[in-house]
């Protein structure tokens, strides 16, 4: 497991800050060889199994949206609600700039600590959530803009509540009102992005995966509990579930992998943040060539050919 | 008692000269009836009134008027997307115990002289899950059926996802929700039947996209199942929850319809939408 290895060069880093922070420059001894011992404990995660990338995709520092919107946006504004009966916090959105043009941001919210993960779920969004985004996403179309979705769920929440209140039938309607969107919609799979609950943001003309992340039919908890039904076998689900970038580009599903820094995104965010905006620029610039039409024929021919059978 | 069994078949067939009749036994009562009751039943419990799940084909058939059915892509063939271990032995084993090579059945066919596209889910093939061939199969039934501009019925049944598909499986849900969402959109009337069980993908795609939401009672109907909300929540669920009767109390369902009553009920809606002065002749083909 990855685990230890990351474990080994926090520790390091830890103490290159207190090095720094006690007015050590760069060319100070220490602090030189420090960095060879981090990227020497870095080293096994230049190949990483399928369960190593489950625990990067997962891991608490991982950049999310909010860092995403505050990093690649301007002029952040927060829509809150589904104006129907609540406002989920496990989703996050509203209208923000990005390289100025007005574009409608929405996504999967999670903390970085216990308190702030548990205030929003863990990402697990309602009913409530998926109304929410289908409300912005809506109002995107109405004005002519642009949909950005960050992913990053273990699934929607499975809830007493969230059965009351229709959590099958919210998702079905985002898919259903996602498919015939006039304005260009990207995706970007930033964590897990797990079963029904990724999939009701999440379709876009293009999807973007982040490096480490993963994209599934269902949590690999879930996936070794239905089919074996033993949830410890997870490690065994994610051998065969064919969920990573890679796994995704070749079928299909993504259109482009977003190189992470060794170690995983939060180990150099801003170098993330970089080639994830470069990405985003493009993608965004070559759709926004298409008409409304175009767009919605582009979105539909994606997800119709993916697995498709013959005969 | 296997032993048993076959020694009394050939008893029977030594005095009658015929095959031994098929019996099927029921299990809420244990009590037993001719095969051929059962169908002509719907399979409804001729002796408590409980609820066997129907086949593809019963469905079909029971809605039907005789001689009107024509089946889609049949022939449509289930493949090994994601090198799943054991998958393709399953799908065999499956194919011989019940007769079907998927767990969808699509077909059009006239209901009192409508002429109308269904879609049936079948539990006993993969527990009615959405495999790639199973989103195929129904986007090309609504595709079919907003060309020939037809009302569609869909019975959903279905445990949700085709694991052993993966990714794959979670990628028809958008598909057919998309070809569902397009084929309202030039107004074609949707009919969604929701029978036991409902669950997961299925539910969160066409199950909840009908214009007439029906289901059958005491169907269990839900994105999550039981027992993954019992386990997340750590408590015991509410008695009746998920079921077609709590489903109608809290909005979802627009009539739950006895078994009985089914052919009646989707011909007075149908009849409706026909008659209904602003829309389109539905019975244009």
């Amino acid at each position: 497991m990855i685990r230890d290895s990351l474990l080994e060069a926090e520790k390091i880093e830890n103490r290159i800050r207190e090095l720094r922070a006690e007015g050590k420059t760069e060319n100070d001894q220490e602090l030189l060889l420090l960095s060879i011992e981090k990227a020497k404990a870095l080293r096994p995660c230049t190949s990483l199994t399928p369960e190593d990338k489950v625990y990067l995709a997962r891991k608490i520092e991982r950049p999310h949206i909010d860092d995403f919107i505050e990093n690649l946006f301007t002029d952040f504004f927060e829509q809150k609600g589904d104006h129907l009966y609540d406002d989920d916090p496990a989703m996050y959105g509203g209208i923000a700039r990005f390289h100025g043009i007005p574009v409608t941001v929405l996504g999967h919210r999670k903390g970085h600590t216990a308190e702030t993960s548990a205030k929003y779920n863990f990402g697990m969004a309602k009913p409530e959530g998926y109304r929410k985004a289908l409300r912005l996403m809506k109002q995107a179309e109405k004005f002519g803009r642009p949909i950005i979705t960050f992913v990053d769920t273990p699934g929607a929440f499975p809830g007493i509540d969230a059965e009351e209140h229709g959590q099958g039938e919210a998702i079905a309607k985002n898919l259903a009102a996602m498919s015939r969107l006039r304005v260009p919609v990207i995706s970007v799979v930033t964590g897990e992005g797990s079963s029904g609950g990724a999939l009701g943001i999440c379709v876009a003309n293009k999807i973007l995966m982040l490096e480490y992340a993963i994209y599934s039919v269902l949590s690999p908890e879930g996936f070794a509990s239905i089919l074996w039904k033993d949830s410890s076998r997870h490690g065994e689900a994610c051998a065969i579930m064919k969920l990573t970038a890679d796994d995704l580009l070749e079928a299909g599903v993504a259109d482009e992998i977003i190189q992470e820094p060794l170690g995983g995104a939060q180990e150099n965010p801003k170098r993330l943040y970089g080639s994830l905006d470069m990405s985003l620029e493009k993608n965004l610039s070559s759709l926004m060539q298409m008409t409304p039409e175009q767009i919605l024929i582009d979105r539909k021919e994606k997800f119709r050919k993916i697995g498709a059978v013959s005969a | 008692m296997e032993k048993e069994v076959s020694k009394f078949k050939s008893v029977f067939e030594r005095i009658t000269g015929k095959a031994s009749p098929e019996y099927i036994t029921c299990k809420a009562c244990s009590r037993r009836a001719l095969k051929d009751v059962w169908e002509r039943n719907l399979s409804i419990c001729p002796t408590c009134g409980k609820y066997r799940p129907m086949t593809a084909y019963s469905r079909l058939r029971a809605i039907f008027d005789e001689g009107t059915m024509k089946e889609f892509n049949q022939d449509m063939i289930t493949t090994d997307k994601i090198d799943f271990p054991g998958y393709e032995a399953k799908v065999k084993q499956l194919e011989k115990k019940t007769g079907i090579n998927e767990s969808a059945v699509t077909a059009e066919g006239r209901i009192n002289g409508i002429h109308v596209v269904a879609v049936v889910l079948d539990t006993r093939f993969f527990m009615g899950s959405m495999s790639s061939v199973v989103g195929e199969k129904v986007t090309r039934a609504v595709e079919f059926a907003d060309i020939h501009r037809l009302p569609l019925i869909i019975f959903s049944a279905s445990g949700g996802a085709r694991m052993q598909e993966g990714i794959y499986s979670l990628m028809q849900m958008a598909k057919t929700s998309a070809a569902v969402e397009e084929f309202s959109e030039h107004g074609g009337l949707y009919i969604s039947y929701l029978t036991h069980p409902t669950t997961g993908g299925v539910t969160a795609s066409f199950a909840t996209l009908g214009d007439i939401t029906l289901a059958e009672p005491g169907a269990l109907i839900g994105f999550a199942g039981p027992r993954v909300i019992e386990q997340t929540i750590g408590q015991k669920l509410p008695k009746g929850f998920q079921r077609s009767e709590y489903l109608l109390k809290h909005g979802f369902i627009d009539k739950i319809v006895p078994r009985e009553q089914m052919k009646q009920t989707l011909y007075d809606v149908l009849k409706l939408h026909v008659d209904s002065r602003f829309t389109r002749r539905m019975d244009a083909i």
